[in-house]
């Protein structure tokens, strides 16, 4: 992933925003976003409601004027540039099929304001439904399509006008769980094969790590981290990020003893550990260090004594959530209040251990995670 | 105890329209009947009234003037009245209620008094009066009701339709075309037949503010201080009566038409 980044990095990125800070009125919805985002790529704004990131969307597409900062698409800066003339085309969240028009309509819109001769907006249409599965809809009004059948007609209507950039505001929101997650395969699946460049809005932050390539976390409009889906999930540059991708465990640690290579750090409940130093990042001192997180996947229950770990602690099982595929336990560790969450898969011959039972948690120094104040 | 109270209201039902409509239903019943006085029993059945309007010069002037004052109210309030229900729906200012309220407040204003004021300001103002004074009074109070109509139908416009549009490529004109209009056309319609209708049976203002030229309503007026001219006047009532049903059910018909190819629910909310 790492190398594929650097390859991408001498070309001109798609979009460029620099320093851009949006008010509306005394509330500053956006404070300085700096980002690029290449082209091709599935680039997702993740965040809680009101961080921000349908303010971002709505200032690239040309809804909101930026107050200051600047917003290029493929080198060209889109101060003067209103919603209309711009190289983007948006999936609103309430997909914004016009009710008045059928769905050959609707797609063909766009194109319509272009004064392409009708015969070729009938092709390009016939053309791009198909590419959404919508054969046959054509004569179909808004009113008498479902929820997923509207998002796809939506995303019809921006993809015939083949813009460099498609926007998406939640467009999954609105849809059932199953839906959403067909929708989610879908949408990434035919991103890949036509090449455009997607800029997702979502505060799923499970959809966001299907979906894209890389993702910016947002949070009271700023980006806190912009990095790969494993990126966020595996190094999270603080303990927002990482309580909002995921589910992490944090223990309080303090640094005891520090060497040229190493640090050793004191956790609460889990004991002593030697890190390299570079496992600290780039701005943390060991000073700083008051956190530890640990995922709960990255934390076994052992179940007999042939199970190896690095590492080993004992506990108490006070709570466990079966999934099927997947085991949750809540383990309680002697000197330490709140029990910590372990996910385990469950497999042949293994029944879970109920609550009550003591048990054996093994982790390993990889899964720590260090934060700093 | 139920079916009692069941047929109590029905009686109340009945006893309502009688009074509402037999009043009206008369109309028609005089202006067929021969005799010029407005009695029974009825002597007999003649269309003279019907063709005696055809060759009243003063009538069809009447007519003609209404229809002026009538279609330029209807137009100029339905303008005026979009720009206001457009700015009520869509944007939030200073002061927004108390502006909002101060442009509703002919609805509840006594006509006479309206009347009054517009005819002692023209006077200071030296403006002759005329047809053109009339309609300045009508567009005044018909205004709020094409704005309590369009405001329904600017409310039920989801904003993202014409960001939709804009971000299609598509210019604020153009949106406005293809967009916006057709989907508020049907309270357009509303609003401009309402206002007419008001405009065309309102006879205070019009009194108080014409010259010369008389609208229907001051012509018909006029006419009642002849006996004669009674059944001309009831006849004249029933053509106008049967104009007016007709106007509202194609009215009605063609908004429920364009909001069934919506798919909004074909009740009469919001008119």
């Amino acid at each position: 992933m790492s190398g594929k980044s650097d390859m991408q990095d001498d070309k001109t990125p798609m979009i460029e925003i620099r320093d851009v800070v949006k008010k509306f009125g005394s509330f500053t919805a956006l404070h300085g976003i700096t980002a690029d985002i290449r082209e091709g790529e599935f680039f997702s704004l993740l965040g809680p409601s009101g961080c921000g990131k349908t303010t971002l969307l709505r200032t690239i597409a040309g809804f909101e004027p930026t107050t200051s900062g600047t917003i290029a698409i493929d080198g060209k800066n889109m101060a003067d540039i209103p919603a209309n003339d711009r190289p983007t085309n948006m999936v609103f969240q309430s997909y914004a099929i016009f009710p008045h028009l059928n769905v050959e309509e609707n797609v063909g819109y766009g194109l319509k304001t272009r004064k392409m001769p009708k015969k070729d907006i009938a092709r390009e249409v016939a053309e791009v439904l198909s590419l959404v599965d919508m054969e046959g809809y054509g004569k179909r009004k808004a009113h008498e399509l479902s929820g997923g059948q509207r998002q796809r007609v939506a995303l019809a209507r921006a993809l015939v006008m083949k813009p460099k950039v498609i926007l998406l505001d939640e467009p999954l929101s609105a849809l059932d769980k199953k839906l959403r997650d067909q929708m989610q395969v879908e949408l990434r699946s035919l991103q890949r094969s036509i090449g455009i460049t997607f800029i997702l809005v979502t505060h799923d932050q499970e959809e966001a790590l299907i979906m894209s390539d890389r993702i910016a976390v947002m949070f009271e409009g700023q980006i806190e981290q912009l990095d790969t889906p494993e990126g966020l999930y595996r190094r999270p540059v603080n303990k927002r990020v990482a309580s909002f991708i995921g589910v992490m465990n944090f223990l309080s640690a303090e640094v005891t003893d520090q060497t040229e290579t190493h640090v050793t750090l004191d956790m609460d409940a889990l004991g002593k550990i030697d890190l390299p130093r570079e496992r600290l990042g780039d701005d943390a001192s060991p000073e700083s260090i008051s956190t530890v997180g640990v995922r709960p996947e990255m934390l076994t229950v052992l179940f007999d004594q042939s199970d190896w770990s690095q590492n080993k602690v004992e506990g108490e099982v006070v709570d466990t959530e079966y999934y099927g595929d997947m085991t949750y336990y809540k383990v309680r560790l002697p000197g330490r209040d709140a029990p910590l969450s372990i996910s385990m898969r469950n497999t042949a011959g293994r029944s879970v251990v109920p609550p009550g039972s003591s048990v054996t948690v093994g982790w390993g120094a990889e899964s720590i995670v260090v934060f700093g104040d | 105890m139920k079916w009692l109270s069941v047929k109590w209201l029905t009686i109340y039902a009945v006893v309502y329209m009688v009074f509402l409509y037999a009043p009206v239903l008369l109309l028609p019943l005089f202006a067929f009947n021969t005799s010029t006085i407005i009695a029974f029993p009825l002597s007999g059945f003649t269309t003279e009234w019907f063709v005696g309007l055809w060759h009243t010069d003063t009538l069809h002037t009447a007519l003609g003037n209404s229809m002026i004052v009538g279609l330029t109210t209807a137009v100029l309030s339905t303008l005026l009245g979009a720009f206001a229900a457009r700015a009520s729906a869509r944007f939030t200012f200073p002061g927004k209620t108390g502006i909002v309220g101060l442009i509703m407040l002919p609805l509840v204003l006594p006509e006479i008094i309206v009347a009054v004021a517009l005819l002692v300001m023209l006077n200071q103002l030296g403006m002759p009066l005329s047809l053109w004074t009339v309609v300045a009074g009508h567009v005044l109070i018909c205004t709020p009701f094409s704005i309590a109509i369009l405001s329904s139908a600017f409310r039920g416009l989801d904003r993202e339709l014409e960001e939709a549009s804009f971000d299609l490529g598509e210019s604020r004109w153009g949106t406005f075309r293809r967009v916006t209009l057709p989907l508020v056309l049907p309270g357009v319609i509303s609003s401009l037949l309402i206002t007419f209708t008001i405009s065309l049976d309102e006879f205070i203002i019009a009194f108080f503010l014409t010259g010369t030229d008389v609208t229907l309503p001051v012509y018909i007026w006029s006419q009642l201080r002849f006996p004669a001219k009674l059944p001309s006047v009831m006849a004249l009532g029933t053509i106008l009566l049967a104009v007016s049903v007709l106007l509202l059910i194609a009215a009605e018909a063609l908004r429920r038409r364009s909001a069934r190819r919506q798919g909004i629910d074909t009740t009469l909310a919001g008119v």
